[in-house]
């Protein structure tokens, strides 16, 4: 068996799928580069990330899949969970290898794999675009700080870039230490990394770089929440379906000081 | 900061007296900020939370005021009732909302109001609180506007300009209720405007297919709601009023709203009395069948059957009631008919429909694509060998409520099997 390492990047990837074909490379994984281990049995390929070969591979898919199916592609791409490359290989294999197109075919593994793990990206996605809470500092910036299960912000830059078109904003993954920051001036999204222990790594910001009315709007808004619950129809179980408690520490209303 | 203690005082009083309205939908419009001002609407909606009791926070869903002339008996800021009395002023209604937008707290504004003076009055205010949004703050954030009854139908036309959706309650699913527990309000008042808007819903949405320029008019629709046991009606009343709402005027959505006991009022259920849940629940399911699964309004309820089974949901009720149809082969049947499988959706439907194409179905694949295998085992045949089918109602019926996770909080008879 083949390791294919390569770097954790999307292109890096596409590249793996590309030597699998031009090396002829039957029996394979392929491992990021962190998650590496060695392998007595295993010979050892590093892929350098290579634009040509991964372009070649992604116009290759174009031919074969619509286009919700590419984007299914790279948002199961974006969850890195540990299967992710498995079942990304094996899925475009089954496609490459296929004369028909076989994205709607429910009854293969692989196809059904990756819409139900870009399901939860999706899923994870629409959670921050709800759960992602601003905090007016003093020099008017909105800032956010996330925790998110997968590496969803490439996927919700447009959703905040449209809505808040005339705001600074700074959206930051304190898990993966990058963030997504808008300028009004500009109208342009980029991407940014603390170097320092920065005030984004907080969850919330110290009331001394806070906006004048900042406080209190973060009042007003957990004040509502308690009102606006029907105490005559407490659910607990279903509240925390919805917003399960490992969100809480970044949410104005479920904060407890 | 007292200016500040007077807004959290009436945010609470406001907030609170507005949570009864069930309606926090912000879906069905689009808007884009095109002019790179604040707020798009996207058509699908976000709850931005849930409160303890599991209901979506999408919108600040605020009165303009409780100070009220009518006397509703199911309603908390009727006349009559001995509460606070405050109210927003346009500034501040417009300032709590786009403060909470910008911060990503919510999608926009449900605004809704007690009647103070009259109709005419009160709608005016609520069209100035949306106007000021839309035009000074450039705010193409979601806005849900009540309907005042009895208003005229030029501040119904405004309204509809500045706003995503409208509603006006229905409040009782009967005249005669509505006479005795509303007796200021009356029909008329209530499907006026409901009948106007739909009216001018449809003209301009024709128009827009001719003139690109014609301005957005209550994208989103409207929509009502019912207060259900507060008032003696069936189910059958009940659905057979949303289903002439729904085929009628073209509503997005009916909303049934389990009566929370807020007055010990002779004519109401008394304080303490539980919110029927269940049954709303059920309003709710049957309500679905209506709109998504292609069922019509006989075939959830009729003369005969005049109330929703408490035990299990409406679909598996017409199913059982229904069995001479079962079981369909799934990989033959059309999509209409897989769709009356119990713990079959319309998702896991349109799965079956394509996957099927490519190779017959048999258990493992259907439990795959997401079905509720342990109930639709009942009523269909795949590829499969194993068909484990009880075909008599009552044992199926038994079969199924015992392994059904809410077992424990149904029927009491259930414990002796």
């Amino acid at each position: 068996m083949t390791q294919l390492v390569y770097d954790g990047s999307f292109e890096g990837l596409l590249t793996s799928i590309f030597e699998l074909y031009e090396r002829k490379i039957g029996d394979a994984r392929v491992v990021r580069n962190g998650s590496y281990q060695s392998e007595l049995t295993a010979s050892y390929l590093e892929i350098i990330p290579d634009q040509k070969k991964a372009e070649r591979v992604w116009n290759g898919l174009k031919q074969k899949l619509s286009v919700d199916k590419r984007n299914e592609i790279y948002q199961c791409f974006l969850s890195e969970l540990p299967e992710m490359e498995g079942t990304l290989v094996t899925f475009i294999r089954h496609v490459f290898d296929s004369k028909h197109s076989v994205e709607k075919d429910y009854s293969n593994k692989s196809v059904l794999a990756i819409e139900q793990i870009a399901h939860k990206v999706y899923r994870e996605k629409h959670r921050m675009e709800a759960f992602v809470r601003f905090q007016r500092t003093t020099d008017d910036l909105y800032i956010a700080s996330i925790d998110p299960d997968f590496n969803v912000l490439p996927l919700i830059i447009s959703h905040f870039q449209e809505r808040y078109a005339d705001q600074h904003w700074l959206i930051y993954d304190n898990r993966r230490n990058y963030g997504i920051h808008y300028s009004k001036d500009t109208f342009s999204v980029q991407e940014v990394r603390m170097e320092w222990e920065a005030i984004a790594h907080h969850e919330f910001l110290p009331a001394s770089t806070c906006h004048e009315e900042e406080l209190v709007y973060q009042s007003l808004w957990k004040n509502y929440f308690q009102t606006i619950n029907i105490q005559a129809r407490n659910n607990h179980k279903l509240h925390i379906r919805h917003v399960p408690v490992r969100y809480w520490k970044y949410l104005t209303e479920k904060r407890t000081s | 900061m007292y200016m500040w203690d007077r807004i959290q005082e009436k945010l609470q009083i406001l907030s609170d007296a507005a949570k009864y309205d069930v309606s926090c939908s912000s879906s069905g419009s689009k808007r884009s900020n095109d002019s790179k001002g604040l707020g798009h609407t996207t058509g699908a909606g976000i709850c931005h939370s849930y409160t303890e009791d599991g209901r979506c926070v999408s919108l600040l869903k605020i009165l303009l005021t409780n100070y009220c002339i009518y006397d509703c008996a199911y309603c908390v800021s009727r006349r009559s009732n001995d509460v606070k009395r405050v109210g927003f002023t346009v500034k501040e209604a417009v300032e709590l909302t786009i403060n909470f937008y910008r911060r990503n707290y919510i999608e926009g504004l449900f605004l809704s109001s007690g009647i103070f003076k009259n109709s005419d009055y009160t709608m005016e205010r609520l069209v100035r609180v949306a106007k000021t949004l839309r035009t000074e703050y450039r705010f193409n954030g979601y806005i849900h506007l009540k309907t005042i009854p009895g208003c005229s139908e030029d501040l119904v036309k405004q309204a509809a300009l500045y706003a995503d959706r409208l509603s006006v309650n229905i409040e009782l699913p009967s005249e005669n209720s509505l006479k005795a527990l509303a007796p200021e309000k009356n029909k008329t008042d209530i499907i006026r405007p409901m009948s106007y808007l739909s009216n001018s819903i449809e003209a301009y949405a024709d128009e827009k297919k001719v003139i690109k320029s014609t301005p957005a008019f209550a994208p989103a629709g409207q929509s009502t709601q019912m207060v259900v046991g507060a008032s003696p009606e069936n189910d059958l009343q009940v659905m057979t009023i949303a289903d002439a709402l729904y085929k009628k005027y073209k509503l997005r959505r009916v909303y049934y709203s389990g009566y929370v006991p807020v007055s010990n009022d002779s004519r109401l259920p008394q304080l303490g009395t539980p919110v029927p849940m269940i049954r709303e629940n059920r309003l709710y399911q049957a309500d679905w069948l209506m709109r998504f699964y292609k069922f019509s309004l006989r075939e959830i309820v009729d003369p005969a059957h005049p109330q929703l089974d408490l035990d299990i949901d409406p679909k598996l009720s017409w199913a059982l009631r229904n069995l001479h149809l079962f079981p369909i082969d799934i990989n033959h049947a059309d999509y209409e008919m897989i769709l009356r499988v119990p713990g079959i959706g319309v998702q896991s439907a349109l799965r079956i429909i394509q996957g099927r194409r490519y190779s017959k179905l048999g258990w493992d694949q259907l439990k795959q694509m997401g079905i509720a295998v342990s109930r639709a085992k009942h009523f269909i045949v795949c590829t499969s060998k194993d068909h484990p089918r009880d075909i008599n109602e009552a044992a199926l019926r038994q079969r199924i409520l015992r392994q059904s996770k809410y077992a424990a909080t149904l029927t009491p008879q259930l414990s002796i099997f």
